[in-house]
């Protein structure tokens, strides 16, 4: 009842195994993520989820020893396939990190920074319009509009990883990862981030690593529970949290383990 | 218990949901022996246990409104999640139909006390007959409630439809009294009332199976509900 | 379950309160005063040898700037300088200007006649009296045949009388000036022709024999000279082999000998660099003996493994988050180096190729080897043509006998220290300017 008709999926996993050095650290998942929907990983800690995310724009390879197995497809494309440029594949896969880490330049150049390596926006005034239509997307237009060129570094925290946000989508990706995005913010800021999300679903495919099971239940449609480098369960949000099938995914969300 | 989820971490948690079951069933025993009570106080034609029922109904009530207090407060500050928010959930709905069941009675208890001031009438026999089987049936969705095991559910659930059958055939009974002797209609317009109450009875009871069997495995049951009572079916005939 | 019950018993029994006893409180605030008393004597013993060194080199050194010089009229005699006539460059600088200012001398000290006791008189005045009226003539040839007013130094054991460096009660045979000096001296103060004037010799000139004349400037811009190649040199090879390491080698084991051999290279001695630059930079390439040119190469060499060093360290200190930033948004890895990981690690990799440098500008073990120790007279003009460095000429004048030299000596340690001060505040400036942008 969860199968998601291939159409429908914007990325899917299949069978994908990762190994640091010789120990293996994620085991068979296959999972679907479906188009223009928030899909939320769950689990505790070490369990991988974020391992698996990392997947998903190659984050991976950067770290050393780090072999990726099994096939991750974007649009029925293999991204680990040779042919595919890890730098396009990023352009096309944003992500959002747990620590709001704006670059250390000013709040304008943290969001045309992605559209001028790009090549985007030619002019000033294209690369104008892109921050503009971009930092109001994230919410943060009105905060920011009157100091642009003051560093990034200065906002609040909130308003920080909105516009890390703001920087994702300034490259127009069709699929955001979002990396326990809320865990350093307050519940104002959570909120207003959740809500962020829920009208970005409308454009995106959002994939999130969450902590919190309730902010999971919130801001998500599927939801996937992965538990010792395994995937558990996935299915529908609503299902997971009410009458999830697997006991470890009971005692996980029910506060049992974990 | 069968299949007992390992505790909570927050063990007050566990503590809290543990005394939101006992509430329940403790609040089930009494709306249990008060349907006891009634239809004795009516078969006996003991005014003095009908007093009783209609006064410790309250008891009940008050029963309730705690659950309904303690299981927000549950909402509220634990956020409980699958097993534990079905838990939760199924313990206002039980609690209410409870609630229900124990009004019924009370009811039943209030007839009787009417019909003892009037001359016996015979189909007043049959009515023990159905509260037994009431009886029966709450207790038996009660202790699968107690012990989280829907498994013996559904014999239990099936058996509503024999009290909605006797109801059908007392109503008829009473039809034709009624039809025979004009001085009968008022007895046998409470005796009517009484049967009613015990057939929504056994209800209120099937109400509590489908809620077990959706709170141990978090789906509904998947055959239709049996439906036995064809009065509004016989009127017409 | 052992520990099920010993978790409980410890758990039943609470744990003892704190002590809040007020004698308690007070000896923990006393050991905290103790600790920071300790600290600051170690600072304040740290502060005060520094001073006692400062003291004792400025204390020394500062009069080296000033020399002693004495006024006297010179007579342009046209028959000594252009004796036939003619005034072309050539006559004018061949002729013999220190007779005239020996002239000059005898015409004070008239009663002055022997042979000997002349040439003593005539030692008074240091023999580059000579240049200055040399200088003189050839910047305005009409002066030929006038009486001019020109100021000279004094020889260097006058000078150190003069300062009172010389005991005038010791006896005279162990005094370097003998009382007959004393009285010419003495003769010349009375006269009012002596004075004291900013030594621009030390500032202007290559080294010499004489301490009067001796300067500074010639070991200082071979210093400069040095460091400017080694700068070229050290700066984008360190910075560059940094990057590479750092942020694109593979981790394997050719990388990781590499690292390790990076690390040694470090702690290797510096003469054995000098050893190095003697056999292969003189040896097998044959450049040319005590020029910057091999200094500079064998000192890019000694702080090369300290700027990778440095650089690597600024590097990693860089967050990963700015990295995974750059990446998440699609950067190459060489964009990521470029906008991102390497302006925030500048402070960083200037502060370490200053402290590299700092160290090859106090370095003479290796200059020693490369005939960087030779004496020179002249200023280097060129990369390529021979020159001392600063504490090479710092150690050549402190083995010099002259009382002379041990100002030399401190005056030269001055001008290093000053030397270095201003490259570690263009260090600081430069890590400002860097950091300042947020």
């Amino acid at each position: 009842m969860n199968a998601i008709s291939p159409a429908m999926s914007k990325m899917s996993g299949r069978k994908v195994t990762v190994h640091y050095g010789q120990k293996q650290a994620l085991f068979d998942v296959n999972l679907e993520i479906p188009e223009r929907m928030v899909t939320a990983l769950i689990g505790p800690s070490g369990c991988r989820k974020s391992t698996f995310l990392r997947c998903l724009n190659r984050m991976n390879d950067v770290i050393d020893g780090c072999r990726v197995g099994g096939e991750i497809v974007l649009d029925g494309q293999d991204i680990y396939d040779a042919s595919l440029d890890v730098v396009m594949l990023r352009a096309r896969i944003g992500m959002v990190f747990q620590k709001p880490n704006p670059f250390p330049k000013s709040i304008y150049d943290n969001v045309a920074y992605g559209p001028r390596i790009h090549g985007m926006g030619a002019t000033k005034a294209e690369l104008d319009e892109i921050v503009e239509s971009s930092l109001t997307r994230a919410g943060l237009w009105n905060e920011v509009k009157d100091r642009l060129d003051q560093p990034g570094t200065g906002l609040s925290g909130g308003q920080q990883q909105r516009l890390c946000i703001a920087r994702a989508i300034a490259v127009s990706p069709e699929v955001i990862l979002m990396d326990e995005p809320c865990s350093a913010l307050d519940p104002i800021a959570t909120a207003k981030i959740e809500e962020l999300i829920d009208e970005l679903r409308e454009n995106f495919t959002i994939v999130i690593v969450t902590h919190s099971m309730q902010q999971a239940a919130r801001v998500s449609q599927k939801t996937a529970f992965f538990h010792l480098g395994y995937l558990i369960e996935w299915g529908d949000t609503e299902q997971i949290f009410t009458s999830p099938k697997d006991e470890r995914t009971q005692g996980y969300i029910t506060g049992r383990f974990g | 218990m069968p299949n007992k989820a390992p505790d909570h971490i927050v063990k007050s948690f566990d503590e809290e949901l543990r005394r939101l079951r006992e509430q329940i069933l403790a609040m089930g025993g009494r709306a249990e022996a008060q349907l006891v009570d009634a239809v004795a106080a009516l078969a006996k034609r003991d005014s003095e246990k009908a007093v009783r029922v209609i006064e410790s109904d309250k008891n009940i009530d008050a029963i309730e409104m705690q659950v309904a207090q303690d299981s927000l407060k549950v909402l509220a500050l634990r956020q409980p999640m699958a097993k534990d928010l079905r838990e939760v959930v199924a313990a206002i709905k039980i609690s209410s139909d409870i609630e229900r069941i124990g009004d019924y009675a009370k009811n039943i208890a209030k007839r009787a006390l009417q019909l003892n001031q009037l001359a016996p009438l015979r189909p007043t026999s049959s009515i023990p007959r159905m509260g037994d089987l009431a009886v029966k049936l709450i207790s038996a969705v009660l202790s699968a409630y107690a012990n989280d095991d829907a498994d013996g559910l559904l014999a239990a659930w099936r058996s509503d439809e024999s009290i909605d059958e006797m109801y059908n055939s007392l109503f008829r009974e009473l039809l034709t009294y009624m039809m025979e002797d004009p001085r009968n209609i008022g007895a046998s317009t409470h005796l009517l009332f009484i049967a009613k109450n015990i057939e929504r009875i056994g209800d209120h009871a099937t109400n509590i199976a489908e809620t077990v069997h959706f709170l141990v495995h978090g789906k509904p049951i998947d055959e239709t509900r049996p439906k036995g009572d064809t009065t509004n079916v016989a009127i017409n005939a | 379950m052992s520990d099920a019950k010993m978790n409980g018993t410890a758990a039943a029994r609470p744990n003892p309160r704190p002590n809040l006893s007020q004698q308690w409180i007070r000896r923990r605030y006393a050991a905290e005063r103790r600790f920071r008393l300790y600290g600051l004597l170690a600072v304040a013993a740290a502060i005060a040898m520094l001073a006692v060194l400062l003291v004792s080199i400025v204390g020394r050194g500062y009069s080296a700037f000033y020399q002693t010089q004495v006024s006297l009229d010179v007579f342009l005699d046209p028959a000594e300088i252009a004796a036939d006539g003619r005034t072309d460059a050539d006559t004018l600088m061949g002729a013999n200007y220190m007779a005239l200012v020996r002239e000059s001398l005898r015409g004070i000290f008239p009663e002055v006649t022997g042979r000997t006791e002349r040439r003593d008189l005539n030692r008074l005045i240091s023999n580059s009296a000579g240049d200055v009226v040399r200088t003189a003539v050839m910047d305005d040839p009409s002066l030929i045949g006038q009486t001019i007013r020109l100021t000279f130094p004094l020889d260097d054991k006058i000078g150190m009388l003069h300062k009172g460096f010389i005991d005038r009660n010791l006896p005279e045979s162990e005094r370097v000036v003998s009382d007959r000096e004393i009285a010419w001296y003495d003769r010349l103060v009375s006269e009012g022709l002596v004075s004291t004037g900013l030594n621009w010799n030390f500032l202007s000139k290559g080294d010499s024999r004489e301490p009067e004349q001796a300067g500074i400037l010639g070991a200082f811009m071979g210093s400069m000279f040095t460091m400017l190649v080694t700068i070229v040199l050290a700066l984008p090879l360190g910075v560059m082999s940094a990057i590479y390491l750092e942020e694109f080698a593979p981790k394997n084991r050719v990388t990781e000998l590499i690292e390790v051999n990076i690390n040694n290279l470090a702690a290797v001695p510096s003469i054995v660099f000098g050893l190095l630059g003697l056999a292969v930079l003189l040896g097998v390439f044959g450049m040319p003996r005590s020029a910057p040119l091999v200094g500079g190469v064998v000192l890019s060499l000694m702080t090369l493994p300290t700027v990778i060093i440095a650089t690597r360290a600024a590097l990693k200190a860089v967050p990963p988050s700015i990295r995974e930033a750059a990446y998440g948004v699609g950067a190459s890895p060489l964009q990521v180096v470029l906008h991102h990981v390497l302006p925030l690690a500048t402070p960083g990799i200037m502060t370490g190729a200053i402290i590299g440098l700092a160290r090859a500008l106090g370095e003479s073990a290796p200059l020693l080897m490369i005939g960087m120790v030779a004496f020179i007279v002249d200023v280097p003009g060129a990369v390529t043509d021979p020159a001392t460095v600063l504490p090479v000429q710092i150690y050549l004048w402190a083995d010099s006998p002259e009382r002379a030299f041990i100002e030399k000596t401190s005056a030269g340690i001055m001008v290093l220290l000053a030397f270095l001060i201003t490259m570690n505040a263009i260090a600081i400036f430069v890590r400002r300017r860097f950091e300042r942008r947020w």
